[in-house]
């Protein structure tokens, strides 16, 4: 059971990251009627799949990610997409202050109840880390009273061990088909193993299934 | 782009010669390789819109190729090159693409900034 929100505030760093963990809550969401803002830091201009043969190159690559963005978001029915501006692979060399001053501009503006972005610590690439820690500062200004939830993916090889088991399990299978339109419009990304995958998920793989059908995350723990 | 005709890339480096240029340049195995092999030690460059410019522009190699240009003061060189493009704005894009099609290294040269 997804619960409604007042408003969701998404915030990754890359196009595509909200496709595999989180795109089936954003869709449920969106379907019952709670608004989400997914705001994206960057066009993902260092990704390595250029099409094989390429389609792309290193320079039409974030012209063609923003598209699959917008593909994305409109297969979820996010209306508000916000695409903010930075160079993929470079977020943990900004200012991470202004950083975050950014996300506490947005969160004024949204007053979101619940905000989806990376655990810092256990979420692998840098843009991912860096994101996480500049959310989770800018939403730690906020008295504790009036903070948002903030739910977290993770998914370094020591998330399970150090935080434990993620704490909110949402079955998505509702919206699956919804979930795999988003995965689909990243096609850049996505098209050398989508195919496979809906092979799998036609023959009834259990782990494609549970991958497709089921998103987890874990509550941000707070020090204070 | 297409796969490097080392002749016609060779041609293209003399066209760029005693030019001030832009330069992009990126090595890279992925964010992901030491998450996915811990026994990976992962290192890689980037560079966009360093100004540059040369006075000797070699193609080497049977493929994948090696590129090497000599500045009046020093060298820049990439290896592991195997597709390449002029493209609609005279940009010379060469890319270096693994067994799977992704993208290794990048190195591009512009007579005008890259955005
Ligand atoms: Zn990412």
């Amino acid at each position: 059971m997804i619960e409604s929100e007042r408003h969701v505030l998404v915030i990754f760093p890359h196009p595509d990251d909200e496709a595999f963990g989180v795109s089936g809550t954003i869709a449920t969401l969106i379907k019952n009627g709670t608004p989400v803002t997914y705001a994206c830091l960057t066009l993902g201009q260092m990704g390595r799949n250029l099409g094989n043969p390429p389609f792309a190159t290193r320079e039409t690559l974030p012209l063609i990610r923003k598209k699959e963005l917008q593909d994305a978001a409109a297969a979820m029915g996010i209306k508000d997409l916000r695409m903010l501006g930075f160079h993929d692979k470079t977020v943990e060399f900004e200012d991470e202050e202004k950083l975050a001053d950014l996300f506490s501009e947005m969160i004024a503006e949204l007053n979101p109840s619940l905000v989806i972005t990376f655990y810092p610590g256990y979420s692998v690439h840098p843009d991912h880390e860096a994101t996480g820690r500049a959310v989770i500062r800018s939403i730690g200004r906020l008295d504790k009273s009036v903070r948002p939830k903030v739910h977290c993916v993770a998914f370094s090889n020591n998330c399970e061990e150090e935080l434990g088991k993620p704490d909110i399990v949402h079955d998505i299978s509702a919206v699956a088909e919804q979930k795999l339109a988003t995965m689909r419009a990243h096609r850049s990304q996505t098209a050398l193993f989508m195919e496979d995958m809906e092979n799998r998920a036609a023959a009834k793989d259990p782990e494609t299934l549970d991958r497709l059908h089921f998103e987890r995350f874990w509550t941000y723990q707070w020090n204070d | 782009m297409q796969p490097i005709e080392k002749q016609k890339v060779q041609e293209l480096l003399k066209q760029f010669v005693n030019q001030d240029l832009y330069i992009h340049l990126e090595t890279t195995n992925g964010a992901y390789a030491t998450h996915r092999d811990a026994s990976f030690f992962n290192a890689g460059a980037f560079i966009r819109n360093a100004k540059i410019r040369y006075e000797i522009g070699t193609i080497a190699g049977d493929g994948p190729f090696r590129v090497g240009l000599k500045m009046d003061s020093g060298w820049v060189y990439g290896e592991g090159l195997t597709h390449f493009e002029l493209d609609e704005k005279g940009r010379l894009l060469m890319a270096g693409l693994d067994h799977q099609g992704r993208l290794a290294i990048a190195f591009e040269l512009s007579k005008t900034p890259f955005e």
